[in-house]
């Protein structure tokens, strides 16, 4: 097998957070082997002790990971925000909601966020202002991770809600190290039925696996779609599977036979539907908007599984403590 | 010591602010197309962290050897028209993550570039991962002597994506990247049953960009349950598929690129 750029291959790196990082016979010649080395870009003491403390209210932390880009992370991020939020209640409550993103930070939308790994970790000069935000509920965007976790008010949450870019690496190693201190019941992963996306999704469940980052279970979104004309048709005759087309085709099984192999949670199935992209770019709760779209009862009882699921581990952690 | 990219005449990145817009589609079709065209070309995966392009070509279990060289590219079949690199064929085992620190990653970048023996091709495509990062600052400048043809920009119509690829844009405008142009993907979905058209999700914020940046719009590519599935089996869509809804958009997106390709030769 072909040599790879100095250092080991992939199966060969005892990787970054382990005890071998950078001292591993197979480290010799590789980049990162000082960077290694020299601990992982994990939080000093009183840094850590800062982020427990801004967050001592939080009860929980749920991270939305996938391996794969446009799955509808962020997407299902703010829909399972709004929900907790609403507490069960149809009506979206926007004083119990508080939004944490670098977006709000670039001073024009054209402004790209162009760092390399070290300073997206810890940019001391670029943002220091503590930026209060009103809510119980946050969603957080993953760039700038200690700035957003420490010089930020969240006052008192119940809630941290962690969307992610898609991936396995610096960003997301530093999420779990800042926020492993803290309680993180654990991550909701993103898919789409299709092998394309679930070859990725493997990859970020052995990611989670090897951070030891409890996994609540897995969305499958983008899961069919009936087109509207079709529905109104379907309501008076056929029934809804007759017309369904399978946009993102579930080749290999979908997730759910993953779900079954790799012995984690299938949380359900998200439709297709028109609307929410719509509500995603007007900025609405297509929960609200939609409540009758089959896309909106699968989010609902998916919200639902993990709030008990989120429950039931901190009755748990109240029982050891 | 000749250059490994000494044979390779247009280089085309494809890139996108935003991840799951259809890069790696749009690369394997734009090769499947230029092949279809006579070219010989070869598609350089660069994202280390979700190489989606082994698997569009069906030989996800393929090794990779050396030569003297560098790296021998992988043929994706007896008439070597379309060769490939990735990180893909360097993993073992398939599912394991690929967890590298930034100064690894861009050393992988730049020995892909440098050490792959692709020989003479028509065109290499540069097959992105979503974003404006490390990865991307790495291979942009890698490429740079090269001088590279431009890159493809993707988006999907609705507005969250096209806010992603301003961004992409800026990142074009700041690395001197010439940009061919962007591409509207997913753009509408023809239901095969009542052949009502439903824009699932969204439409028109591709074109609207172009026209505000002033890029040209190379066209928008319909949702294609075909062309979906050829992927997801490695078929070669462009062949099999002449008569299905993207492909003459996908058609149409390669013709533009050997029109700006032969602007450049000349």
């Amino acid at each position: 097998m072909a040599e790879a750029a100095g250092g080991p291959l992939p199966e060969e790196c005892p990787g970054p957070r382990s005890a071998q990082a950078g001292r591993a016979a197979a480290c010799q010649g590789c980049p990162n082997q000082r960077l290694c080395a020299a601990g992982p870009a994990a939080p000093a003491s009183a840094e850590a002790a800062e982020v427990r403390e801004r967050l001592r209210a939080m009860r929980r932390a749920v991270l939305v990971l996938s391996g794969k880009g446009g799955v509808g992370k962020s997407t299902f991020s703010a829909l399972l925000a709004r929900g907790l939020a609403a507490g069960g209640a149809a009506q979206y409550v926007e004083e119990n909601l508080g939004v944490m993103s670098v977006g709000f930070l670039l001073s024009s939308p054209d402004d790209a966020v162009i760092w390399r790994g070290p300073k997206k970790n810890g940019a001391e000069q670029a943002f220091s202002t503590t930026i209060y935000v009103p809510g119980r509920l946050s969603i957080l965007s993953l760039w700038l991770i200690k700035q957003f976790l420490r010089d930020v008010d969240w006052g008192e949450i119940d809630y941290l809600i962690v969307d992610t870019p898609p991936g396995t690496s610096d960003e997301h190693l530093a999420i779990v190290q800042y926020l492993g201190a803290m309680r993180i019941a654990g991550a909701v992963i993103v898919t789409t039925p299709q092998e394309v996306s679930l070859q990725d999704v493997r990859k970020e469940i052995s990611f989670c696996r090897k951070v030891k980052l409890p996994i609540i279970g897995v969305v499958e979104n983008m899961s069919g779609f009936v087109c509207p004309k079709c529905q109104n048709c379907n309501t008076l005759i056929f029934t809804l599977s007759q017309n369904e087309s399978q946009i993102f085709p579930p080749t290999t099984g979908g997730a759910e036979k993953m779900c079954q192999n790799l012995n984690v949670s299938l949380l359900g199935k998200v439709p297709l539907d028109p609307r929410i992209g719509k509500s995603c770019d007007s900025g609405q709760s297509f929960l609200a908007e939609a409540p009758d779209s089959a896309a909106t009862s699968s989010y609902r009882s998916i919200i639902q599984r993990i709030q008990e699921y989120c429950d039931q581990h901190h009755l748990q952690e109240e029982k050891i403590i | 010591d000749r250059s490994n990219l000494a044979g390779v005449q247009h280089i085309v990145l494809v890139l996108s602010g935003k991840g799951g817009v259809g890069k790696s589609t749009i690369s394997t079709e734009l090769a499947l197309s230029l092949r279809h065209s006579g070219k010989k070309v070869g598609i350089l995966d660069v994202d280390l962290c979700g190489p989606s392009i082994p698997r569009m070509f069906r030989v996800q279990d393929n090794d990779v050897h050396q030569c003297d060289s560098g790296w021998v590219p992988v043929f994706v079949d007896q008439d070597k028209s379309i060769s490939l690199m990735s990180i893909g064929f360097l993993l073992e085992k398939p599912d394991d993550a690929v967890v590298w620190r930034g100064p690894k990653k861009n050393a992988l970048i730049k020995q892909f570039v440098a050490d792959v023996a692709w020989g003479d091709l028509d065109f290499l495509i540069v097959d992105t991962p979503p974003g404006t990062s490390d990865e991307h600052i790495s291979t942009v400048e890698a490429l740079r002597p090269y001088k590279p043809l431009g890159a493809i920009l993707v988006t999907t119509p609705q507005a969250v994506s096209v806010g992603d690829v301003r961004r992409e844009l800026t990142f074009c405008k700041k690395t001197g990247l010439r940009v061919l142009g962007i591409v509207e993907n997913m753009s509408g979905f023809v239901c095969p049953h009542c052949s009502e058209c439903t824009n699932i999700f969204s439409k028109g914020g591709g074109e609207e960009l172009a026209k505000h940046a002033g890029v040209p719009f190379l066209g928008c590519v319909p949702l294609d349950p075909q062309l979906s599935q050829s992927l997801e089996e490695g078929r070669d869509f462009i062949q099999e598929f002449p008569k299905s809804s993207a492909f003459p958009a996908l058609a149409h997106i390669a013709q533009q690129v050997l029109d700006a390709s032969s602007q450049q030769s000349s």
